[in-house]
């Protein structure tokens, strides 16, 4: 009952969040702000999760397909692995750790302080202020944050597959441009926009509501508030990506 | 101030490297399917399409001209027709043969074009009438097997010649 | 009824004398009762202050005043007009009008005291850059923070973060301000201070106040009108020296909460140095 009550009225603040684009104010300044935390700010963690995806793609990939004698498919397992799941969902994740808790956690603080009631007692839109531009900031972040993922997983499988292991280069980069079909990109942006948009809300719902956290408050209730940002968030990304996988194959 | 500039060189850094990333996702990798819509379609009726899917590619002496749209087949005679897209300003002729080949071993499947000498080209939605259907590798080694491959493959003696006799 | 409000600072004659009129305001949470019935008049451009014991439900009273709480039940009026909460309009409205200073002062302390000043005007007013910039520096003038535009609230002292809040309410010129607790957790000399101030910009830019405090020396001193609420009633309302000389036995009895203590106090060190009874 509860639960289900929960689920509403999440559904209601993700929309109210949405529909307050029109009415916000200065609202592209907001936006670049939430830019700079979602992307520049998480870039690291994407370049340096990216490589090692790839490099271990490689890997693995090279010794499964050495028994068959088809190393010549490395790209081919390597790029749709990278296209298709591990990008979309390792970076949704690496997002989730890094700029999610941290909208959770700072949202949460607003609401301790009062900076939140403080803002609609103004009669500005807290959701249109705290949470729009940050919704509008993941729906171009996740999907380019995904493309980057994409492109040094690549290189990560091109530097363990042909550096250390041998496959020709040549080989690799034309088995790449083969695998890859349009609906697969298009698979993989509609991961990373439907992930984007699910895992800002969650941790933007819970830092906003860390005041109805049973049983804590103060500090104690910005930390659970983001630990159930967090875990909340990787869970809707791995379910969602079964539900679109499993509607697109 | 300063933390301003730092913010505004963040943001421009990230959309820069963002859209080249998103760019070179779609364009480079995604077959550029999503700019270059200037083709045209070519269909062909095969007996046996032997696993090619769509999204396969069609290539002339090597190099892609084109993608397979479609496979369906035709209630009448039961054969495959395969529906292709071939980039435009590539003019066949209209005996131009299509076949299906493999790459490598167990590799992908696609469409080999192999133009003919006729002075009339192919119009769009025209039908290729040469074709070969696919090679079945299980088909090749059991015929190999019953030493039938000389006559079948009269064209490849090398292969025929290695056949054990039985 | 039914005359539209007024925007911006205009100030009518609606409402006759009184700018806020709250009636039989009720508000529990589960079965507690936090509010039972609290009736007021707040006349316009005055400082009228509501006292009580903490837990008296007087930030509770507060937050359905500033719409932050919803109440169960009962009505306020604003400027001679019902206000219906439930209606964006009428609430924006009454927001617009009205600014609330936080027991916690509530800055935001991602922005400097420039841009959390200029904030409610960039974001609720079609106003220019150029008119925003003039309007956030005179406010931080007027409370002599001119100097501390480009500081982050985390890096002023407690004093200049109450009157940099304060500088975030006035500089909307709403018609009525209310204050949480503004002195809560001060040493009796900043609570001076902090009442001389509020009397000071009260008179400066005529709005009207309501205060909520439990500090009685200070309140009674600065204040035009005192209510006493006592477990979720008003009961006393008038002058502070209509309070001082009241006979009703909770003012009494938190009016003189000081001599009681001294009593007490006294009591206990007889007690210790009277040598036991046997």
């Amino acid at each position: 009952m509860d639960q289900v009550r929960g689920l509403g009225h999440f559904a209601l603040f993700t929309g109210q969040s949405l529909s307050a684009v029109l009415a916000t104010r200065r609202l592209w300044t907001r936006v670049a702000r939430a830019i700079y935390e979602q992307g520049f700010r998480c870039l690291p963690v994407i370049l340096i999760v990216g490589t090692f995806t790839g490099l271990v793609l490689g890997l693995q990939g090279y010794y499964v397909l050495n028994r068959f004698g088809s190393e010549a498919l490395l790209g081919v397992l390597v790029s749709l692995s990278l296209v298709r799941e591990m990008a979309p969902v390792l970076a949704a994740l690496m997002l989730v750790g890094q700029a999610g808790s941290a909208l959770a956690a700072e949202l949460g603080i607003q609401r301790n302080s009062e900076q939140i009631a403080a803002l609609d007692t103004m009669g500005i839109s807290s959701c249109g202020y705290l949470v729009t531009p940050r919704l509008l900031a993941a729906l171009f972040v996740f999907p380019a944050q995904t493309a980057l993922f994409v492109a040094v997983g690549l290189w990560g499988g091109s530097l363990s597959g042909s550096l250390l292991l041998g496959v020709d280069p040549g080989v690799y980069w034309a088995s790449v441009q083969r695998a890859v079909e349009s609906e697969d990109v298009r698979e993989c942006l509609l991961k990373a926009v439907t992930f984007g948009l699910l895992t800002i809300s969650i941790c933007a719902y819970q830092g906003f509501h860390a005041h109805r956290i049973r049983g804590a408050t103060g500090a104690r209730a910005v930390s659970a508030a983001t630990t159930k940002a967090v875990v909340l968030s990787s869970i809707a990304v791995l379910a969602a990506d079964y539900v679109i996988t499993s509607f697109l194959i | 101030m300063n933390r301003d500039k730092k913010l505004e060189f963040g943001v421009g850094v990230f959309v820069l490297l963002g859209l080249a990333a998103l760019v070179y996702l779609t364009l480079k990798l995604g077959a550029g399917e999503l700019v270059g819509s200037d083709t045209y379609p070519v269909e062909a009726r095969f007996a046996n399409t032997g696993g090619l899917s769509t999204g396969a590619t069609v290539m002339l002496a090597g190099v892609t001209v084109g993608r397979v749209d479609a496979i369906r087949l035709d209630p009448e005679d039961y054969s495959a027709i395969v529906e292709m897209r071939i980039r435009s300003g590539l003019a066949l002729p209209t005996d131009t043969m299509a076949s299906i080949k493999t790459s490598g071993l167990i590799g992908d499947k696609f469409v080999a074009l192999a133009p003919g000498a006729d002075e009339e080209l192919l119009g769009p939605s025209a039908r290729i009438t040469m074709t070969e259907s696919a090679l079945e590798l299980e088909s090749l080694i059991s015929k190999m097997a019953f030493g039938s491959v000389k006559n079948e493959q009269n064209g490849d003696q090398e292969s025929a010649s290695t056949a054990p006799e039985p | 009824m039914t005359t539209p409000l007024q925007t911006g600072s205009e100030i009518g004659g609606q409402g006759g004398n009184f700018l806020l009129e709250v009636d039989d305001l009720r508000k529990s949470f589960g079965p507690h009762a936090v509010l039972r019935g609290v009736s007021l008049a707040v006349p316009r451009g005055r400082l009228f202050t509501v006292l009580g014991p903490s837990g008296a439900g007087k930030s509770v009273l507060l937050k359905c005043l500033a719409n932050i709480e919803e109440p169960d039940d009962g009505q306020i009026s604003f400027d001679g007009r019902r206000l219906d909460f439930r209606d964006q309009a009428s609430r924006d409205s009454f927001r617009r009008r009205c600014s609330f200073l936080f027991q916690g002062n509530a800055l935001f302390d991602s922005l400097t005291a420039f841009r959390n000043v200029a904030l409610p005007l960039e974001q609720t007013t079609s106003l220019g850059r150029g008119e925003i910039r003039g309007r956030a520096m005179e406010a931080l003038e007027q409370l002599e923070l001119g100097d501390y535009a480009d500081h982050y609230p985390g890096t002023l002292s407690g004093g200049m973060q109450k009157r940099l809040a304060l500088a975030r309410a006035i500089v909307t010129q709403p018609e009525m301000v209310f204050f949480d607790e503004p002195t809560a957790g001060l040493d009796p000399l900043r609570r001076n201070a902090v009442f001389a101030m509020i009397a000071k910009y009260q008179t400066l830019f005529g709005f009207t106040a309501l205060i909520v405090t439990h500090d009685i020396v200070e309140a009674l001193v600065a204040s035009d009108t005192v209510a006493l609420l006592h477990q979720g009633e008003i009961c006393f309302c008038g002058t502070p020296d209509e309070f001082a000389s009241s006979a009703h036995p909770v003012v009494q009895s938190f009016r003189d909460s000081p001599a009681a203590l001294r009593s007490t106090l006294d009591g206990l060190r007889r007690g210790a140095d009277a040598p036991e009874p046997s």
